[in-house]
């Protein structure tokens, strides 16, 4: 069996020569040849990320809002970091020397060997003069990107910023890296894939004195970053302007909504703060103080304040009454500044003409009237109990976009709350529930919770008449990333709308919303009243015009403007003149100047409580 | 039966183990080296790499201990049936295994992850050594050829549907156990030619290749003539006009290709020959020629395959092939490791001292490209000492397998020998550049439990054997 015995020699033979052959191999290019040791001594890789620009971010009318500029960040790779001049650095900086010693440990903790960035989006000057002397920093150097640069001093809450990634955020996409810059809010959260382009790559060949000596390989390995693509937004820039100037110093927030195609003509959170806050050296001393600022600057007041609506509320009221057939537009109801409601209690109301009819009602916002409609839709004998018309009509008042996100634009939008029958039953115990205990419910008070995003939207459903197109503040490219845009119809019927609007144009004409009017645009709105247990009360008023062919709905909410017509009013009939018409006329010249001057954030007194009526 | 233990000890071969040790340790110094952060130092941190690492060698030495307690008819007369049962885990790893890197190759316990790929390297060398051990077994009988294959065929068929060709192609290596027991030289040199061939079209010019070829032919000519005024008339038939050539060429400035031109003297040369050797019949040298051009013909169609097609073309090739995809182009893998090696110089930059696998410039360092850290710290002195090592411990089993009485042992010997030379030879070699690059562990070094504890199985299972050879005739 052995016979092939004899093979053993040649089946040696052929490993001893592959392996003198790998030795010959070795001898060559380790002891023969210098090139690779050449390479690798004198002329280290670095890898240098190259950052694409971010998209820009456009307005309706293709004005430039947020740009790029260049910026630098000084970049260390611990290892290689040899004795240096740390006087020099912590003078230029600014900073002290624990301050400079614990950023190193933090980029030696990230890695040894790979660069971190030590001093992120240094100003031109400062790179100027340490570029000439990076020399004399063995193992630093500055890499070169881009940072926002923003051509209006507010929208803050629209744009919203970019921050260094977070350990966690790098684990969960592999696409980041330490340093990265993610969008951390607003639309550069919500955009960031579209917004961040596409990172590249560059081997460059460093020598022993930290200078560049060229590209590896004639950057054959080379990656191209890909510039991130824009963003076009449907904000009229110049009614987002004027909006801010009408809020200064003001606290509330405006939302105005072009009916027809739910794009977000302007979105107001004031007091905002100047994006550029959030862009250089400064950054982190400029959010602290941001974050401390009792005004709460970094708060949306659009999309993340949620209150209950007040008396807007009664046109949702008026509406799913008329559409469950429980009242029509010739009932009447009871009113002598007020009305004694279920349970002995008694409703107060201001003095008006009574008996008072639908349209009044709206005029003059009644609160007994909205009593007795919501009474009668729980009392509905259609319905088994209370419990479940109420389960009836919250469902109805979903339609209307509450209770729910509606703009996927803002990850931050808080969905607002309309209480559940579980929840009431949790609170009073029972499933059997008299309407008495709700009722307040009927005027826009109570556990209901809406954002002012959610009430411009409540406009825009007036305003068309029956539905609304998911207000959006991005125009849709067709990406599938983006949310899509849908419309949504109530079923309810149109001439019940024109009912309730009619009621709202008496608002304008004769009732608490005259402050808004215009000459010549024809107007329909509702002025309401935010109970605020902490100061005066919040001033709201929605509204859309012209009537016949809305262009434009809006809310505006002004915190501690105690009654809708006081702040909330005015200034949405400015910015409804201002953008049918491009300019403010002569006699609202004094209005306007008395609305950029008042003051209302050093009344956060605590005051009376006013009852519920505008 | 008293004194089996005695016997067993004073039967096995104490110099495999003590290779074998020094292997795994040396491995494991490069290792930590490799994953080595100034922020980890313990070599206890279970968190890093080298610290598991301790583990799967703790795991290795007990695992062999076990096996040589192990009666060694368990692995002859079982042999088929964990051949058989490492089959169905390879199904089933297909069917229900994790996926990592878009390879379904793993079982998961409990953190611990098993690769069946790993193992099934030695349950086939056993099934093999089974079946060619049979009284009669002749390798040169076209039935026999075709059951050897499907034993190989089916393991690395499964491997390959896992998308881990790199694993699957180590199969291949057992052509030189049945060239041991007696598969015809000549097909074993057609393998070594064909792969010869492709190893060398991709790495060099065509016209180096066809200088390659034709020197080759020149030599088998010599072999089979032994007549040196002929080589020289050949050679002068060649040079001549190529000389000529080259003279036009940097008179005129022409810009006709060098390899364009020799391959049409070589035309030209063997149409002339082939007359010459119809008229005095030479019958072998007529085959020589024509193999010599289906050389050329190969060598030029690799090179089609890789010049003329599609990226994504070449990269399916590459696939097919077993070759790692190069993230950042073709080469910069290899160029990288290159430098690693390249610049340990003599006697190496020292322990924890290297650079280049330090800053990630070399990818994979403590698994496949492991022998960068070895070629950059310890420097020639220290890849020489590794590799004459591993040449060693494979030489030393290839010489323990021709003393086996039985020829089972010796045919599993063989196959152990084979597995080893091929995953030394296609590691190492693709990290200096001479094969491509095929993502196969380096035995011993790379990281990796599976691996370590594949090749522990496959080296004490013959060295069990061979503890047995004075008392077994099988």
């Amino acid at each position: 069996m052995n016979k092939f015995g004899y093979r053993h020699g040649i089946i040696a033979a052929i490993i001893i020569s592959v392996c003198v052959i790998y030795l010959l191999r070795l001898f060559t290019y380790q002891v023969v040849d210098d090139t690779y040791k050449i390479m690798a001594d004198n002329n280290s890789q670095r890898i240098e990320i190259q950052y694409p620009a971010r998209g820009l971010i456009y307005d309706r009318n293709g004005k430039l809002l947020v740009d790029n500029q260049a910026s630098y960040d000084l970049m260390i790779i611990p290892r290689q970091v040899k004795s240096f001049d740390t006087v020099e650095l912590i003078t230029l900086f600014d900073v002290t020397r624990e301050e400079l010693e614990k950023r190193m440990a933090t980029c030696r903790k990230y890695s040894p060997y790979k660069p971190s960035i030590l001093f992120s989006q240094i100003p031109g000057e400062k790179y100027a003069y340490l570029q000439e002397k990076l020399y004399r920093y063995p193992g630093f150097y500055i890499q070169t990107r881009t940072s926002r640069k923003y051509n209006v001093n507010h929208s803050a809450d629209v744009f919203g910023y970019i921050s260094e990634v977070t350990p966690r955020q790098i684990e969960k996409d592999p696409y980041y890296s330490s340093g990265d810059y993610v969008g951390t809010s607003g639309l550069e959260y919500t955009y960031e894939r579209r917004l961040r382009g596409k990172k590249g790559e560059k081997i460059l060949l460093v020598d022993n004195k930290n200078r560049i000596k060229g590209s590896f390989r004639d950057g054959e390995y080379d990656e191209e970053a890909i510039v991130g693509q824009d963003l076009h937004t449907t904000l009229d820039i110049d009614l987002q302007d004027y909006a801010y100037k009408l809020m200064q110093n003001k606290k509330g927030g405006i939302v105005a909504i072009e009916p027809a195609t739910g794009e977000i003509l302007a979105k107001v959170s004031s007091p905002g703060y100047d994006p550029q806050l959030m862009v250089g050296l400064d950054r982190g001393k400029n959010y602290r103080a941001l974050e401390t600022d009792p005004l709460k600057p970094l708060f949306d007041r659009t999309t993340m304040a949620q209150y209950p609506p007040g008396s807007i509320f009664k046109t949702i009221q008026a509406l799913i009454g008329l559409q469950a057939g429980v009242i029509t537009t010739a009932t009447t109801a009871e009113c002598h500044g007020g009305a004694p409601i279920v349970g002995g209690r008694f409703m107060k109301c201001h003095w008006h003409d009574s008996p008072v009819t639908f349209k009044a009602s709206i005029e003059n916002s009644c609160n007994p009237y909205y009593v007795n409609v919501f009474r009668r839709l729980l009392e509905n004998p259609k319905y088994k109990n209370v419990r479940e018309a109420y389960g009836e009509w919250r469902k109805s008042v979903l339609e209307f976009g509450l209770g729910n996100r509606i703009c996927p634009d803002f990850a931050s939008e808080v969905p607002g709350s309309i209480p559940t029958q579980e929840y009431y039953d949790k609170v009073f115990k029972t499933k059997n529930w008299y309407s008495s205990y709700i009722i307040s419910l009927s005027i826009g008070q109570g556990e209901l919770l809406i954002t002012p995003l959610q009430m411009a939207n409540i406009a825009t459903i007036l305003a068309n008449r029956g539905y609304y197109i998911t207000p959006h503040i991005v125009r849709p490219t067709g990406d599938s990333t983006q949310a899509p845009i849908q419309k949504h119809v109530l079923p309810i019927k149109r001439q019940y709308f024109e009912d309730v609007i009619e009621g709202m144009e008496l608002v304008i004409t004769n009732g608490t919303g005259r402050m808004a009017r215009v000459d010549s645009i024809t107007m329909a709105g509702k002025t309401g009243t935010v109970q605020n247990p902490h100061g005066d009360d919040h001033s709201v008023f929605i509204a859309f015009a012209p009537v016949e062919n809305p262009r434009i709905a809006l809310i505006v909410y002004v915190e501690n403007g105690v009654w809708g017509s006081r702040y909330a009013a005015p200034i949405a009939g400015l910015l409804i003149e201002k953008y049918l018409k491009g300019k403010i006329s002569d006699n609202k010249k004094a209005l306007e100047q008395r609305m950029f001057e008042s003051s209302l954030v050093s009344t956060v007194t605590s005051t009376p409580k006013t009852p519920t009526h505008d | 039966m008293t004194d089996r233990p005695k016997t067993l000890l004073a039967n096995i071969d104490w110099i495999s183990i003590l290779l074998y040790t020094v292997l795994v340790l040396m491995g494991w110094i490069n290792i930590y080296a490799a994953s080595y952060d100034e922020t980890h130092s313990s070599i206890f941190d279970f968190t890093q790499r080298y610290g598991k690492q301790i583990v799967w060698i703790g795991a290795a030495f007990i695992l062999g201990f076990l096996i040589l307690l192990t009666d060694s008819k368990f692995f002859t007369a079982f042999s088929l049936i964990i051949y058989a049962l490492t089959i169905l885990l390879l199904v089933l790893v297909l069917l229900i295994g994790d996926e990592s890197k878009g390879a379904r190759s793993w079982f998961e316990f409990g953190g611990i992850k098993i690769q069946p790929a790993e193992f099934a390297k030695f349950a086939t060398c056993l099934a093999i050594a089974n079946v060619m051990s049979r009284h009669n077994f002749k390798v040169m009988h076209l039935p026999n050829l075709l059951l050897l294959f499907a034993i190989l065929a089916l393991p690395a068929g499964l491997i390959i549907l896992q998308n881990d060709t790199g694993s699957a192609l180590v199969y291949s290596s057992f052509i030189l156990v049945f060239y041991r027991e007696g598969l015809h030289g000549s097909l074993l040199l057609m393998c070594f030619v064909a792969a010869a061939l492709f190893v060398i079209s991709i790495l060099y010019t065509p016209f180096t290749v066809l200088v390659i070829i034709i020197c080759a032919t020149l030599f088998a000519h010599y072999y089979y003539r032994h007549s040196p005024r002929e080589i020289l008339r050949i050679i002068l038939f060649i040079g001549g006009p190529f000389a000529l050539f080259y003279l036009l060429k940097w008179l005129f400035d022409w810009s006709f290709s060098d390899f364009h031109a020799l391959l049409g003297i070589y035309a030209l040369l063997s149409i002339g020959g082939l007359y010459y050797l119809y008229k005095h019949k030479l019958k072998h040298l007529t085959i020589l020629l024509l193999v010599s051009w289906m050389c050329v013909g190969i060598s030029a169609s690799v090179d089609l395959m890789f010049d003329k097609l599609q990226p994504h073309q070449q990269a399916r090739i590459n696939e097919l092939l077993g070759i790692t995809e190069d993230t950042k182009g073709v080469g910069y893998n290899v160029t990288q490791s290159k430098i690693a090696i390249g610049s340990g110089g003599f006697w190496g930059k020292g322990f924890l001292q290297g650079t280049q696998t330090k800053y990630n410039f070399v990818p994979e360092q403590s698994t496949d490209f492991i022998f960068c850290t070895v070629g950059e710290e310890w420097g020639f002195v220290g890849s020489a000492v590794v590799i004459l090592l591993l040449m060693t411990f494979i030489l030393r089993i290839t010489k323990m397998a021709e003393r086996q009485r039985s020829a089972f042992s010796r045919i599993y010997g063989y196959g152990v020998a084979s597995i080893l030379f091929f995953h030394v030879a296609v590691n190492i070699g693709m990290t200096i550049g001479m094969v491509p690059v095929i993502g196969i562990p380096l035995p011993f070094f790379s990281y990796g439990g599976s691996s370590l504890w594949a090749f522990t199985i496959l080296i004490f299972i013959f060295l069990r054997l061979d503890s047995n050879r004075l008392q077994v005739f099988r």
